[in-house]
């Protein structure tokens, strides 16, 4: 049924499909909506919201109800984020399932409430301690902000590991019509978790590996789900890519620019694709490097001081050459600013 | 002086008057594989508190018959490793996280026991948010705080319960209130809070006292059973080893040397009614997901024939105008109308008369960029929009300013300007809250953009009181009526589409 719905509500509408159970979570602007929405519409089914003391207190509160093998999640911005970085590499070290949306805000530090993508290594690359990784979904829209939240939600328990939707202030602020038919869900067993009953009595959740030898042999097991995620879950969209000479690459909001600086390039007859992922981990590289190798050169654009970039880098190992384009501090390029520099990185090649 | 001198200098205490039973408590396993080594024995050190403790709780959880109903959460800290010896639901957690994860445990099976269990650093110091808030929230959970004053485990630096003048690695001239401020007192400080229904401070100086504990740690948890709320246990414990001093000693100092810092008291001792005003769970998941939508779906919409491909539209004012929701409305028109739409606000910390502005997509294809950065329609709503968006209007596009005439210093020579006085024509109709409609009207019946019919459509699902829904349908009537009979000003240069 077609809603006219906002992304951070969507975001908890995606949840209830998912069977979340429970919502613990601290408001911050621009993701406060999220735990709004969680309020209001998780106790009328039967789920469970609770606004902790900080998100500190959040994630670990999202600790212990996924020890017991409960749906749940919580969302945040930047600076929340930081903050729940020593519960995720908790999570991720018990190997413990959850969802954590991050709704990016412009940095470093208390910055502010404008959109920036600047979260990236954070959320992609770690930012707690210890050898870990966050499987990372990046929607850019408002029906993503839904359907994402849902695969986070499934790619969690299939890795048991903690799942990042990674967005921003503009996607998580903006309405859209979104289309959600409900559907049941088939709860996964997770045989694992502590109930506090007979049968679960002999189960025991903890990150602890006091043998140097454990520890190690915990990481490899760690280590072959990852590689298992990269093998399996890698997920990406192209526009207008078949016959690009520049392929210029985006996710979240800036990839919706992009499309939109696509189509008017081509009305120029700029041959131009654009490249969107959509799992930021595992980061879509072979599916880049097919489609870049098709192209000339490729065009990285975000709203950071170049985070992704790196991962573009690394998929196409210096075989195209690469520029760079980001904007920060809550800037957004208009269709015009990446048009043009869409042009200049033709022209350039010419 | 070594232990074992210690031990034989003083006069053995007859066993003629009792047993020495040797038992050892079901809730225990009966061996801890879980340890790599001396899997007989704890890895707590000889004259230890924690053994102690350790033995009251399993023994009080197996009087009450729980141990299948029971997760017990472990610290960090020396009883880390509290998991290797209760056989019980296990979960291990971050430093002083321990309230916060029980609160999720608990919240998850609310019929089951959750234990938390907390030295002075993990709950007195890095874990105060997160013990004072679950004590706040009432959360129906137990936590026994073992107290001895230092840091045990990272190897005797200060604790928040470190007295004052004791040495720590980290207060090596002891303890000084003027450069780490007093001991803190935790039951008394939960003991100020509503929720909790039972906090008791108790002390392993001596068996008497021991007895107590074991009373206190029983009651905390008989409680819990029977659906109290938050249950607090602080006990005071030796550390012979980071004390430097022999289990005897280290026992009789908790009682001269703790005690007279740490009263022993019941500071709460009652059933705390908080009324459940919860309304259960009464709808479902499909119920609350398709929601609006659903609602919605009853009003079925010719698709109209629309003259443009898409139209961006940016609407600006002051915050209170009702900027954002005429942005809002003409999305839900568009989508009703099977466009494609998007809104964007402008979003910032929330104030009244704060600028506000939004950007509406309406595209017979998938929204690209949902940022207005060109508008084809320009709504300004005061004189500061006007002159700030005016020159990002493409050319031939449409500005309408909710004025009734422009200041003199403007022009926006590429673009037709249509002035209507939107906050009278609203006052007149009775209340200037209604404006954002007028202009609607205006928008509405200047570009056929959309339909009038949609229009109400939307509003009669969105405003429930027929009162002012009546009023909307004059205020978009009446912003019809004035473009209507009004001469625009300005230049008048068609966009594709729009209506002459």
């Amino acid at each position: 049924m077609r809603q006219l719905c906002k992304g951070n509500v969507a975001v908890i509408k995606g949840a209830m499909l998912a069977g979340c159970g429970a919502y613990y979570g601290y408001p911050i602007t621009p993701a406060s909506e999220i735990a709004e929405a969680a309020a209001l519409y998780l106790p009328e089914y039967g789920g469970t919201f609770v606004q902790a003391e900080s998100e500190t207190a959040s994630i670990n509160m999202v600790y212990g109800a996924s020890c017991a093998g409960v749906r749940v999640m919580t969302a945040s911005s930047g600076p929340g984020l930081s903050l729940m970085q020593e519960g995720i590499s908790y999570l991720a070290g018990a190997e413990l399932p959850c969802v954590i949306v991050d709704v990016m805000r412009g940095g470093p530090g208390l910055g502010n409430i404008a959109p920036e993508q600047s979260d990236y290594f954070a959320m992609v690359k770690g930012g707690g301690h210890g050898n870990y990784r966050n499987l990372v979904v990046a929607p850019a829209s408002v029906q993503e902000m839904a359907d994402l939240t849902i695969l986070a939600f499934e790619l969690a328990d299939k890795y048991r590991n903690p799942a990042i939707v990674l967005t921003d202030g503009f996607v998580g602020q903006m309405m859209e019509p979104l289309d959600l038919e409900f559907r049941e869900i088939v709860a996964p067993e997770k045989p694992w978790a502590v109930k506090g009953t007979g049968e679960t009595r002999k189960n025991m959740v903890s990150s602890i590996y006091l043998e140097s030898d454990d520890l190690e042999e915990h990481q490899r097991r760690m280590e072959a789900k990852y590689i298992r995620a990269q093998q399996m879950e890698t997920r990406s969209e192209e526009y207008c890519t078949s016959d690009a000479e520049l392929v210029v690459v985006g996710f979240g909001i800036v990839s919706r620019i992009l499309r939109s600086a696509v189509d008017e390039a081509r009305k120029q007859g700029i041959k131009v694709g654009l490249f969107r992922p959509i799992t930021l981990w595992p980061f879509p590289s072979q599916e880049l490097a097919e489609t870049a190798l098709r192209a000339q050169r490729v065009l990285v654009v975000e709203l950071s001081n170049g985070q992704m970039l790196e991962d573009v880098r690394l998929a196409l190992d210096g075989k195209r050459p690469i520029e760079f384009y980001g904007r920060v501090g809550g800037n957004v390029p208009s269709i015009e600013e990446l048009v043009a520099k869409i042009e200049e990185h033709v022209t350039a090649a010419v | 002086m070594s232990t074992h001198q210690v031990m034989t200098e003083k006069p053995m205490v007859s066993t003629d008057s009792y047993q020495v039973v040797h038992s050892k408590s079901g809730v225990f396993y009966s061996e801890y594989e879980r340890k790599t080594d001396l899997k007989h024995q704890t890895h707590y050190c000889p004259g230890c508190g924690h053994g102690v403790i350790h033995k009251l709780v399993a023994e009080a959880l197996d009087d009450l018959q729980v141990k299948d109903h029971t997760i017990l959460v472990s610290p960090v800290g020396c009883s880390v490793f509290a998991y290797y010896y209760f056989d019980v639901g296990n979960v291990q957690v971050a430093h002083g996280r321990a309230p916060a994860a029980a609160t999720g445990l608990k919240r998850a099976c609310p019929d089951k026991l959750v234990v938390a269990y907390q030295g002075d650093g993990d709950l007195a110091a890095i874990g105060t948010a997160e013990i004072v808030h679950a004590a706040n929230r009432g959360e129906k959970i137990t936590v026994f705080f073992v107290n001895n004053a230092i840091y045990g485990m990272t190897g005797g630096q200060m604790a928040p319960t470190t007295l004052v003048g004791q040495r720590s690695t980290t207060s090596p001239w002891g303890r000084r209130p003027v450069n780490e401020g007093f001991p803190l007192h935790m039951c008394e400080m939960l003991a100020s809070l509503e929720a909790p229904v039972y906090i008791e401070r108790v002390a392993l100086c001596d068996n008497k006292n021991i007895m107590r504990a074991r009373r206190a740690i029983r009651k905390a948890l008989e409680l819990q059973r029977g659906g109290a709320g938050f249950t607090f246990v602080e006990i005071l414990s030796p550390c012979p080893t980071i004390w430097g001093k022999d289990p005897i000693e280290a026992r009789r100092w908790v009682g001269e040397k703790m005690v007279p810092s740490f009263p022993l008291n019941v500071f709460r001792d009652r059933k705390v009614e908080i009324p459940n005003n919860n309304v259960p769970p009464h709808k479902t998941v499909a119920e609350l997901v398709e929601g609006e939508g659903k609602a919605g779906a009853h009003v079925a919409l010719p698709h109209r024939q629309h003259l443009f491909h898409d139209l961006g539209i940016k609407i600006a004012g002051f915050g209170g105008q009702g900027v954002l929701l005429l942005g809002q409305l003409l999305a839900e028109m568009g989508m009703r109308e099977g466009l494609e739409v998007s809104w964007l606000p402008s979003y910032g910390p929330e104030m009244r008369s704060g600028s506000a502005h939004c950007h509406v997509c309406l595209s017979k294809e998938r929204v690209g960029s949902p940022l207005v950065s060109r508008p084809n329609v320009l709504i300004a709503m005061n004189e500061f929009s006007l002159h700030k968006f005016a020159s990002q209007v493409v050319p031939g596009g449409l500005i309408i300013y909710s004025l009734g005439h422009l200041p003199e210093d403007f022009s926006a020579p590429q673009a037709q300007v249509v002035c209507i006085p939107a906050a009278e024509i609203a006052d007149k109709l009775g209340s200037a809250k209604v404006a954002n409609v007028v202009v609607m009207g205006a928008l509405l019946e200047e570009t056929e953009c959309l339909s009038p019919g949609t229009a109400m459509q939307v509003l009669e699902t969105k405003v429930k009181n027929p009162n002012l829904l009546e009023m909307d349908r004059k205020a978009l009537d009446a912003g019809r009526v004035y473009i209507d009979h009004t001469v625009a000003v300005g230049a008048v240069t068609q966009a594709d589409g729009f209506a002459q």
